[in-house]
């Protein structure tokens, strides 16, 4: 009988290291978010050269100018000022109070979850319980409740935006991080003395990663979504200042007369949000790993 | 025997249970491995053969008694000895997916093993490479992921993790179980050579009658979070003392029919007790053919009826002990 | 005569993957056929297509069964099938039931539907069965919901659903793999002592040879989709012919076998098996020459003796 003590034939199969980024780029709709995404936040980082008017250049000679005016390409509004300058411009500070608040819901979300689940016992039930009542209050309500104490400002909008959304990430870590605790691998880490923080940084945030990326995704959304909310509701970014939210507030009494002024904003809004909406359906389906192992041709 | 490398003296660990009951995985265990031995360990599952094992590699702590590592108890190590005995006790897992991460590399999985113990980067990657060697995995599978390879491949690195850190002792718990037919008599092979190779003493837990008899010179049995008996493997399946070890023995259905037709098992009634509601008396009283009214109300005590076997049953099947020994 | 079984080039595929290749066989009437294979071989997906319990998966060929051709039946005609003339029981009994209602309603819903009974005849025929099937207490147990009872128990349970209708054929898919070795040996008698009694035809598919060797008259063995070997069981194990099968019996370690040799294994495993142009054992196989970039098919070498490999001896 043949005995081939050691070498099995088969090689490893070649990697498939950037499936999940091929598998995003097939997914029509996340491609089109990218795209949509990409402009936006080209657009907005580059508005001090592409944008063609200073943001708070008033010409009164030109208010209410209609979109596809000599000058004004998407108009002007009550005081003349150019609405693509502005909108751009908004979408500097709509986009990195986005980001922002995201990586606050990241980090936050992250830590709780993780010491939560790691750490077990009492910090468990603490964190867990505190992460249960917030979920019960809309976040929109939270965030005015808090917006009423603060003066605003970017970064108090992101990190209150960011401090009333992490409950959904710090769920999604803490049901990771209870499943990967009993893993074998776990254990082999801990038989050789790794440290927890160790162990949580290499062995585990690798592994909680996809879903986390995915949460992160939709919270970018959501945080956009809330700066416009709360922008409007006249507690966010205070004018002059332009952000979507804002711009809307501002047409909101000539909406009869010049509605372009309310739907060029809203469209912003509509598109930033939607776009980030499908680059996390994207990602769900392009990180799942069962996709991964169809793809790989797996037996059985 | 051969001097002492690891044992289990007086070792019990219960896990408290929802509703103050108490779930005693492992009920006053003694076992002692020799330098260089193989000691297979038996046991359908709830019998604590696995929690046994993990307490020896140190990955939980026994609720009373202690594990000596020459002659040094575990539990009151000081640092410096703890991260020798850390290297000196290493463990193979059952599923070789669970065992590695799948977000690294085979490579990164052993050199991450090797790094907590304060080696370097480069040493460690070299010690990878040559311990993925001696468990048949050519260097191209230091940056293969888990999930590119077979299930045996994974089983091998889950082994040459293992012997990364040249440990004296080794707990390999099912490491066959998962694996196919054909892929099985690999790693046993393996784990045989390695262990000739490396004078590695280990313990081989398998609920596998047939394997462990393969890869072990002595063959302990555990019931319900206790060694019933244990003895030399020739020995065991000649002449077996305890009841369990008979059916146990019995049970197995051998690959050849003519002796299928003639093999008469011994059927146990029922099932292992929940291991949370130990009888009373015998542990295995419940089930015993030859259970009297003693076995329902004296708990046995381990006795020895050779040098080398030993077993703790009122009616064993055979023999009159030699001698009373073995609390 | 005819045989109780017949199937005739069974293939199923899961989009490009062939999962089992154009596999023929019989079972006879009172016959138990082991089917034996390594994970991924086919043999459950075998199972499953003749129960046509196979979703998203394309099933050509023929099965017939007492001369009925399973794969023409309507859905619901199948349904009645099920259950009545053949039925399966599965490896995990534990997800195989469900989860939440309680085993006694559930094989007295398997009685009523298949067999007309009024509640209270099915209660006591299901009663019957429990005892049947070596269940202590069988009252209390009919109550008991499928996590309040042990792997062997609701494999039992498994057994008195599957045999509930009498079928004529039953499909026992590695009945004792989750098992307990004491408990697998209860199982496996209480399985020879029921198909005995009531005449059933069996198709015992498992990877344990020790299994087969006790309880099937004949044994095929299944490798990458295809049946590499088929003979009387006595015959298979005395005399094999395929590689594969040799290979197989050599690599079980036997209890008496000498603690010093190593066992002989067969090199590489089966990843990418279905992959292999001509035939697909050839990467692992020692006999292995130019003739096999073809593939064999099954011929029979003596009678009732059939082997597909180019080189057997």
């Amino acid at each position: 009988m043949v005995d081939v003590p050691a070498a099995e034939i088969i090689l490893p199969r070649p990697a498939q290291r950037f499936g999940a980024l091929r598998r995003l780029l097939r997914h029509r709709l996340a491609a089109l978010g990218l795209i949509v995404i990409g402009l936006l936040a080209i657009g907005s980082a580059g508005a001090p050269w592409l944008a063609p008017y200073q943001p708070d250049d008033i010409d009164i000679a030109q208010r209410y100018a209609p979109p596809l005016s000599e000058g004004h390409i998407l108009g002007s509004d009550d005081l003349g000022r150019d609405v693509l300058t502005r909108l751009l411009y908004a979408g500097q500070v709509s986009l990195s109070v986005g980001l922002a608040a995201m990586l606050v819901t990241v980090l936050v979300g992250f830590a709780v979850g993780a010491f939560a689940a790691y750490h077990g016992g009492w910090v468990d039930i603490a964190l867990m319980r505190l992460t249960d009542i917030m979920l019960c209050f809309p976040s929109v309500f939270l965030l005015l409740f808090v917006a009423a104490f603060v003066t605003p400002s970017l970064a108090s909008i992101a990190l209150m935006i960011g401090l009333t959304c992490w409950m959904e990430i710090a769920r999604i870590v803490y049901a990771q991080i209870l499943t990967l605790k009993s893993a074998d691998f776990i254990a082999a880490a801990r038989m050789v003395g790794a440290p927890s923080w160790r162990i949580i940084f290499r062995q585990i945030l690798p592994n909680t990663l996809a879903p986390i990326l995915v949460a992160a995704t939709l919270n970018m959304a959501n945080a956009i979504l809330l700066e416009s909310y709360i922008s409007f509701l006249g507690y966010g970014i205070q004018p002059p200042a332009a952000s979507w939210g804002n711009m809307l507030t501002n047409a909101q009494s000539d909406f009869q007369v010049d509605p372009w002024l309310a739907i060029l904003p809203g469209l912003a809004i509509t598109l930033a949000v939607a776009s980030f909406n499908f680059i996390g359906d994207g990602l769900r389906d392009a990180l799942d790993p069962r996709m991964r192992e169809r793809s790989a041709g797996a037996l059985r | 025997m051969t001097e002492k490398l690891i044992e289990a003296i007086g070792v019990t660990r219960h896990y408290k249970l929802a509703g103050g009951r108490v779930l005693r995985a492992l009920d006053g265990v003694d076992l002692a491995i020799g330098r260089g031995a193989t000691l297979g360990l038996v046991g359908e599952s709830g019998s604590g053969k696995s929690t046994l094992g993990r307490v020896m590699v140190g990955l939980q702590s026994p609720t009373e008694g202690e594990i000596r590592f020459e002659g040094l108890n575990a539990a009151a190590a000081d640092p410096a000895q703890s991260v020798r005995l850390r290297r000196q006790r290493q463990i193979v897992f059952q599923d070789p997916s669970g065992a590695l991460n799948p977000r690294m590399t085979i490579g990164d999985t052993i050199i991450e093993h090797l790094r907590v113990q304060g080696w370097s980067r480069v040493e460690a990657r070299e010690q990878a490479a040559r311990v993925l060697d001696d468990c048949g995995l050519s260097a191209s599978f230091l940056s293969a992921y888990p999930h590119e390879i077979s299930g045996g491949q994974r089983q091998r690195a889950v082994i040459a993790r293992a012997i990364s850190t040249d440990p004296a002792f080794i707990v390999a718990d099912e490491p066959v179980s998962a694996l196919d037919v054909s892929t099985r008599a690999q790693i046993m092979n393996l784990l045989r050579d390695l262990q000739r190779t490396r004078g590695l003493t280990m313990l081989f837990i398998s609920h596998d009658l047939s394997v462990v008899a393969h890869m072990c010179r002595d063959v302990a049995v555990m019931y319900l979070g206790r060694i019933v008996e244990i003895a030399p493997r020739g020995v065991l399946f000649k002449s077996p003392l305890h009841p369990y070890t008979a059916a146990l023995i019995s049970a197995i259905p051998l690959p050849d029919p003519a002796r299928e037709r003639t093999r008469r098992p011994i059927l146990l009634k029922g099932e292992p007790p929940d291991p949370s509601a130990t009888p009373k008396g015998c542990r295995f009283h419940t089930r015993c053919p030859r259970a009297t009214d003693l076995c329902r109300e004296v708990d046995p005590e381990t006795r020895a009826f050779s040098s080398a076997h030993m077993a703790a049953c009122h009616h064993p099947l055979t023999q009159a002990p030699v001698e009373r020994t073995i609390a | 005569m005819t045989a109780l079984l017949e199937v005739e080039k069974l293939a199923v595929s899961f989009g490009t993957m062939r999962a089992v290749d154009a596999i023929s066989f019989t079972v006879e009437s009172g016959e138990i056929l082991g089917l034996v294979g390594e994970s991924g071989c086919g043999k459950t997906t075998a199972a499953l297509a003749l129960m046509r319990l196979l979703r998203g998966a394309t099933c050509t060929g023929a099965a017939r069964l007492a001369d009925v051709d399973l794969f023409s039946l309507d859905e619901p005609a199948m349904r009645a099938r099920r259950g009545s003339d053949l039925a399966m029981i599965f490896q995990d009994p534990a997800t195989a039931l469900h989860p939440t209602i309680q085993v006694g309603d559930q094989l007295v819903e398997t009685l009523r539907t298949h067999l007309n009974l009024s509640a209270r005849q099915a209660r006591s025929r299901a009663l019957d069965l429990f005892r049947k099937v070596g269940i202590a207490a069988p009252e209390a147990r009919l109550r008991a919901f499928p996590h309040e009872l042990s792997g062997g128990m609701c494999q039992r349970v498994m057994i008195a659903m599957a045999i509930a209708c009498s079928p004529l054929l039953l499909l026992a898919d590695e009945p004792t793999t989750a098992l307990d070795v004491t408990v697998q040996a209860q199982i496996l008698d209480l399985l020879r002592q029921v198909t005995r009694e009531a005449g059933m035809s069996v198709v015992l598919i498992t990877h344990d040879l020790g299994v087969v060797a006790g309880m099937a008259d004949r044994v095929a063995v299944m490798y990458a989709g295809a049946i590499v070997e088929m003979a009387g069981t006595d015959r298979l194990f005395a005399a094999p012919r395929h590689p594969y099968t040799r290979g197989l019996l050599a690599s079980i370690p036997a209890l008496d076998q000498g603690w010093d040799e190593p066992i002989p294994t067969l090199a590489g495993s089966v990843q990418s098996a279905f992959e292999v142009p001509g035939c697909r054992f050839s990467p692992r196989c020692p006999l292995a020459s130019e003739i096999c970039r073809s593939a064999p098919s099954l011929r029979e070498v003596a009678p009732g003796h059939f082997v597909s490999c180019w080189n057997a001896a």
